[in-house]
């Protein structure tokens, strides 16, 4: 005789079975999307570290330490500084616009705001060269009275705030409108004033939403390409950014310091995605009522 | 601003915040994205459609479109089976593979590129191996609708993923007690509830490829005729000084994308819609 513990213990053992595959077809899978894995992602990062350190440490650190590298990088860094904080106040101000009020044209909006990441990085570069290039509409004024903006830094940071316009706006709307308003319509209510409202109740019920901005505009402001690549003029120690000094040198078949400029971008890539799993672990943490930020990414 | 209000409410600065955004947004994207369209009208209607319609145009959007057809195609099969397998077995290295999923979004497209030619270049890792296959990926399409498909990776697993998390098990039980076999089940059950996420997916993963350039420029060769994607050719026109050529194909790549765009709103509203009755 069965006693009924072992029933039970049989007729769960049987509906985990109905509900997976044979362990072959398990294992097929497995496999298939490890072997994806390692030829798609893990492969190619790591020809990045291999081929820059094939020529040695010595070689490794003059590549990046000559002047033109070393300008690449500040450059970089600076575009970051620029377009990052930029993005930062739109964000949350548009999040703010839209999360906390009903008006009409809202959704045409958010698509409007999402635009940028369905353009080509080409033209988002070209359509600053039509407004500010030398026959672009503002050309000669602009040449006039001797403001350079294509082929200059200004038409590098403009290029990447287009290209990095969403992120964090489209991070901040969804998390700011799962909380509502009432925190808000308290604290006004017990006599804050507006400002003192968003300071100590939305902004810190924000933090990890906008980190999680923050992390995903900073890696493709520093890692972008195509855009500036239009607008920058090449020109080696002054509009040159990582990403284009990576081109210069692979074209010149100076291919230990092309990896070398690199591998330190894609050092930055994994320190993205370790800075973003933590968030996403940190706001699962945090509460399992709330909604976690949207994994959600770029459309194009 | 008041005016578009409809419903009033008592916090404040509802003016100055939507007025700011909608100021920022027209400076960056509006007024920019106007002047394409507008440069364009500097060119007859004749002039225009012979640009984008120029045999070197022609083919480099059948590469463009091909190569990001299948990659995103190939997307949609590999990244529904890491999705699957991500969501429902045990493995070492598991939390590993989910996060290096983004990698593409992370990674800088021209460090892809270098990477990707000189994995598959004659004398790289399998390009060697390749070679005496008498099959060369880098500077062919094969190689574009590779690196293609590493830039698209990330969208089908993560539209997909979340899909399979939410499935109840019930749903698969009853088939199963219904006698159902396991790929019936998946069939007819599990199938019909992820596909329009995948449909997504693959929508998602298409549109980014076709305006994609960082990586695909230095695998193609880009060869005229035969290994030049369409943003290739904006630059090769812009830097012949070719404004209004350039700008022609830009505004053709723009109607594309906005098409695209406007495709993944009303499936991604499908996809919630379909989530919701199951």
């Amino acid at each position: 005789m069965l006693n009924q513990a072992t029933v039970q213990r049989r007729g769960r053992a049987i509906a985990a079975q109905v509900k997976t595959e044979p362990a072959a077809v398990r294992w097929l899978l497995i496999a298939a999307a490890l072997g994806f894995m390692a030829l798609f992602v893990l492969l190619p990062l790591a020809v990045v570290f291999v081929s820059a350190f094939e020529k040695g440490m010595g070689v490794y650190l003059a590549s990046i330490r000559e002047p033109d590298a070393l300008a690449a990088i500040q450059l970089t860094l600076l575009t970051a500084a620029l377009a990052v904080p930029l993005n930062l106040i739109f964000g949350v101000i548009a999040a703010w616009a839209i999360a906390k009020f009903e008006f009409k044209g809202k959704n045409v909006l958010i698509t409007l705001i999402d635009l940028p990441f369905s353009v080509s990085p080409v033209v988002s570069g070209l359509i600053y060269v039509l407004i500010f290039g030398l026959h672009g509409w503002f050309g000669s004024w602009l040449n006039e009275h001797d403001i350079k903006i294509i082929f200059a830094v200004p038409g590098i940071v403009l290029a990447t705030i287009f290209v990095t316009f969403p992120f964090v706006a489209r991070e901040l709307i969804p998390l700011m409108q799962a909380q509502g308003n009432e925190e808000e319509e308290a604290a006004l209510s017990l006599g804050a004033s507006g400002w003192q409202t968003f300071i100590r109740v939305t902004l810190p019920n924000l933090k990890w939403g906008l980190l999680y901005g923050v992390i995903l505009c900073n890696a493709r402001a520093m890692g972008e390409f195509g855009a500036v690549s239009v607008v920058s003029g090449h020109i080696r120690g002054l509009t040159n950014t990582m990403t284009l000094h990576v081109e210069i040198l692979y074209n010149e078949y100076n291919s230990a310091a092309a990896f070398a400029v690199a591998s330190l971008l894609a050092l930055l890539a994994l320190v993205t995605l370790v800075a973003k799993s933590v968030v996403e672990w940190k706001t699962k943490q945090k509460s399992h009522v709330e909604s976690s930020p949207s994994v959600q990414e770029e459309i194009a | 601003m008041a005016l578009l209000l409809k419903k009033r409410s008592v916090l404040p600065g509802f003016g100055l915040t939507l007025g700011f955004t909608l100021l920022y947004l027209s400076l960056i994207v509006l007024i920019p994205l106007a002047g394409t369209f507008l440069k364009t009208a500097s060119l007859s209607w004749t002039q225009f459609w012979e640009t984008i319609t120029a045999p070197r145009a022609l083919a480099s959007y059948r590469l463009s479109f091909g190569a990001s057809f299948i990659a995103a195609l190939l997307n949609s099969i590999f990244g529904l089976v890491v999705a699957w397998v991500l969501v429902r077995y045990q493995f070492p290295g598991k939390r590993l593979i989910d996060a290096m999923v983004d990698l593409p979004f992370a990674l800088p497209t021209a460090v892809a590129g270098i990477a990707f030619t000189a994995v598959y270049s004659s004398q790289g890792w399998i390009g060697k191996l390749l070679e005496p296959l008498g099959l060369q990926v880098a500077f062919t399409p094969l190689g574009i609708t590779l690196v293609l498909t590493f830039i698209g990776l990330p969208f089908v697993v993560r539209t997909v993923q979340p899909v399979l998390e939410d499935i109840e098990p019930e749903l698969e039980e009853a088939a199963a007690t219904l006698g159902a076999p396991r790929w019936r089940t998946f069939r007819r059950v599990i199938f019909p509830t992820i596909w329009p996420a995948l449909v997504t997916g693959f929508a998602m993963a298409f549109a980014r490829a076709v305006g994609e350039y960082g990586s695909v420029i230095f695998i193609a060769g880009n060869m005229p005729m035969r290994t030049e994607i369409t943003p290739l050719l904006i630059i090769t026109k812009l830097e012949q000084y070719d404004y209004a050529g350039a700008t022609a194909l830009a505004v053709v790549m723009l109607v594309v994308s906005f098409a695209l765009l406007l495709l993944i709103n009303l499936l991604q509203e499908w996809s919630s819609r379909f989530h919701k009755v199951n």
